[in-house]
């Protein structure tokens, strides 16, 4: 169809050639795109200011660009930098030591797992299963409703287990495969962490570790251990068995097959796991606002501690959110880098 | 390689017959003792009555009591809500619904592999949406109040639909020859990395009437003295637009991830022979990223259930209960000392999030991995 043909219709709905968009649909598309990134960035935008303001700024009505509408003052900045100094930089630091240490944790132990469930087979007996569970069941009985000191009816139940093992399981032939492992720690991110958090207390109390860096470590690693097993099993799956027998022949182990071979190839999907893990760990709340009241504070709490008797500190909040973006920024920033050159580097080898 | 290492025999050897135990111990263990002993001890919780007396606590069992309230007692408004009477066409509508299920499982049982646990979890699955839409139709008719159970579940299925459709509208519009790809990417990324503490309060801001960035425009329709945190409705659509918020750039990453690894030649070939955009979505791209949809659907299905902070803070649950999540109603429970109480809530939360996950798993997930394969 040459030029001169095309109607005024054609012309702007239908693209010249197969690698360009037709005009109607490049306004389309960038306006939409234009218009979506307000809405992203204006509350951004909106935190950002309200750090500046004085409180007359905010309960006088909408005062939008600093320096034009209002008089920018570093009031906020001041007072959670300098006047709480040492209360702003704790739970920073909890944190940051927090949610990266339970990061780095979750995500090599569910690696780990990950790759064992892809190229390892597993056949748990169910008798051994069920014996175990009934033993648990009996720890607790022992322990809340009988009242036991915990150490006694924890090795009560172990032997008793044991014991099951030794002399029962071997009547109950029926095993499961590792799509029902993968399936069972799946499952275990389905679970509220509401329903769980209040044993954890307890089991945490009774441990004299509230408030500690290493309760909410552990905890973060638990509820993150799901998904990280879930996302890396898929990136391991794509890895060719081949790579794995010719390192075995060569006579290496599997711990090193997996820390030499594995680990660094599915590079991207370890970078991508890391990244969402991180996010939800530095993000987390309600495990937070249990197991946590001075020393081990995090910053969300922090955050909504602002929520004073007065009201809502806006500017104070306001500050502490925008310093809380700024890590994971850096962190998205580099753990981004990863993933693109791990993308590459894959396409390069073919 | 001129020295040949002599293999140690023993202790090293032992390690590497059980290096397979080694690897997937720990993940057992960390999920046994933080997952699973703390399941059963908030089972024995949500069976028990808790009171403080002098020098420490008591527990009493009390059967299935706590359960009781919550279905059929002093709290049943509170979560299945307050039942109004079904009209005429709602009865129509649960009517096909139940027909249609019927459909299904005869479809199930003529397939040729039918087993016990099949049978079991389709009839767990049928029972249980069944028992769910009728529990919706009536507490969403005008003359009933949903409660915390319907609350959830408006934030679920309504937010992660609106959330899935955006989501992959965007990531679609991303995926073309665009200029300033990068910057649109970067910047969508990032309301995932804010806490759902600060964008609870940042959309209070943003959301104040008379204060806030849009009041002008507010004052203008005459709305500046109008509080949305008044209207049940209002309020939790503020919540769930706070929610979509924070959780669009996900879905979108996701998608956007799998469009871009879509068979390119497929789709030239498809243009070429001058099919549409629509044909090309239906036909080539929707069927090559359906089973990481899938995946990722899931993920923010199993994350929905949990949603606390924003409900929490953006509106404290109310106005009433109206925009009480069974985690909120659960925490307010847990506050009040009702320890029974809170356990309970939390177990019928795990119960319907695990029956409707485990379905979507097993009925669209396998399904569309199926077709993708």
């Amino acid at each position: 169809m040459s030029l001169a043909t095309r109607s005024l219709w054609q012309r702007i709905s239908e693209p010249k050639n197969l690698q360009s968009m037709s005009p109607l649909n490049k306004v389309f598309t960038y306006s939409i795109l234009f218009v979506w990134s307000f809405v992203v960035l204006f509350p951004l935008y909106w935190l950002f200011v309200t750090s500046f303001k004085l409180p007359i700024h905010v309960s006088d009505g909408p005062y939008y660009i600093p320096f034009i509408d209002f008089e920018p003052s570093l009031h906020a900045w001041k007072y959670i930098f300098i006047d709480l100094g040492q209360d702003t930089l704790r739970p920073y630091l909890n944190s940051i030591i927090i949610a990266s240490i339970s990061t780095v944790l979750a995500v090599f132990i569910g690696s780990m797992s990950a790759y064992a469930l892809t190229r390892i087979e597993y056949k748990p007996k169910l008798g051994s299963i069920i014996g175990f569970i009934g033993a648990v069941g009996l720890v607790v009985y022992l322990t809340v409703a009988i009242g036991m000191q915990w150490q006694l009816s924890l090795s009560i139940g172990a032997a008793l287990f044991v014991i099951f093992v030794l002399s029962f399981s071997r009547h109950f032939s029926r095993t499961l495969g590792n799509n029902d492992i993968l399936f069972w720690i799946i499952s275990q991110r389905i679970m509220p962490p509401v329903v769980s958090v209040l044993p954890i207390y307890i089991m945490f109390q009774q441990l004299g570790l509230l408030d500690t860096h290493f309760a909410l470590i552990v905890t973060y690693m638990a509820v993150n251990l799901p998904i990280a097993v879930w996302l890396m099993r898929d990136f391991f799956a794509k890895i060719p068995v081949e790579l794995e027998e010719s390192a075995m022949l060569d006579g290496a182990s599997r711990m090193r097959v997996f820390l030499t071979i594995y680990l660094p190839l599915a590079k991207p999907g370890l970078a991508a796991t890391t990244m969402l893990i991180l996010i939800l760990s530095w993000n987390e709340y309600l495990l937070a606002l249990f197991l946590s009241t001075v020393d081990a504070q995090t910053m969300p709490l922090m955050v909504a501690a602002q929520n004073a008797t007065r009201g809502p500190q806006w500017w104070y909040m306001s500050v502490l959110i925008v310093v809380m973006i700024i890590p994971v920024l850096i962190a998205a920033g580099f753990i981004g880098k990863l993933i693109n050159k791990g993308q590459l580097a894959g396409a390069v080898k073919g | 390689m001129s020295e040949v290492k002599q293999p140690k025999v023993g202790f090293a050897q032992r390690i590497d017959q059980l290096t397979p135990q080694l690897l997937i111990l720990p993940t057992v263990l960390i999920i046994l003792f933080l997952a699973v002993y703390p399941l059963l001890l908030s089972a024995y919780l949500a069976l028990s009555r808790f009171k403080l007396v002098s020098g420490g606590f008591e527990l009493k069992y009390v059967g299935l009591r706590n359960f009781k309230k919550l279905f059929s007692g002093s709290q049943q408004y509170h979560f299945l809500g307050t039942f109004g009477e079904f009209l005429f066409w709602e009865w129509l509508i649960i009517g096909f619904f139940a027909l249609s299920f019927c459909y299904w499982l005869w479809c199930y049982f003529r397939s040729g592999t039918v087993s016990v646990i099949g049978t079991i979890g389709r009839s767990i699955t049928v029972i249980v949406i069944m028992m769910l839409t009728m529990l919706a139709f009536s507490v969403l008719n005008g003359s009933g109040y949903p409660g915390s159970l319907m609350v959830t579940l408006f934030y679920v299925f309504v937010g992660v639909s609106i959330q899935f459709v955006i989501a992959l509208g965007l990531a679609l519009l991303c995926a073309q020859k665009i200029r300033g790809k990068h910057f649109f990417r970067m910047a969508f990324f990032i309301p995932i990395m804010v806490t759902p503490v600060g964008i609870a309060y940042a959309f209070r801001m943003l959301m104040d009437m008379s204060q806030g960035p849009f009041a002008p425009i507010w004052s203008m329709f005459g709305l500046a003295e109008f509080s949305w945190a008044a209207d049940a409705w209002l309020a939790r659509w503020v919540v769930l637009i706070g929610d979509s918020w924070q959780w669009i750039p996900f879905l979108f990453m996701v998608l956007l991830a799998a469009i871009e690894n879509q068979p390119k030649e497929q789709v030239e070939a498809a243009q070429l022979d001058g099919a549409g955009s629509w044909r090309i979505f239906k036909d080539i791209t929707f069927p090559s990223i359906a089973a990481v949809a899938a995946t990722a659907v899931l993920i923010r299905l199993i994350e929905a259930f949990k949603i606390i902070d924003l409900p929490n803070i953006l509106t404290n649950g109310g106005p009433g209960i109206a925009t009480e999540s069974m985690t909120l109603h659960s925490f307010i429970a847990w506050r009040t000392q009702d320890l029974g109480g809170s356990a309970a809530v939390g177990y019928s939360l795990l119960f319907v999030a695990v029956v409707i996950c485990v379905s979507f798993f097993n009925f669209v997930g396998q399904r569309t991995a199926a077709k993708g394969a």
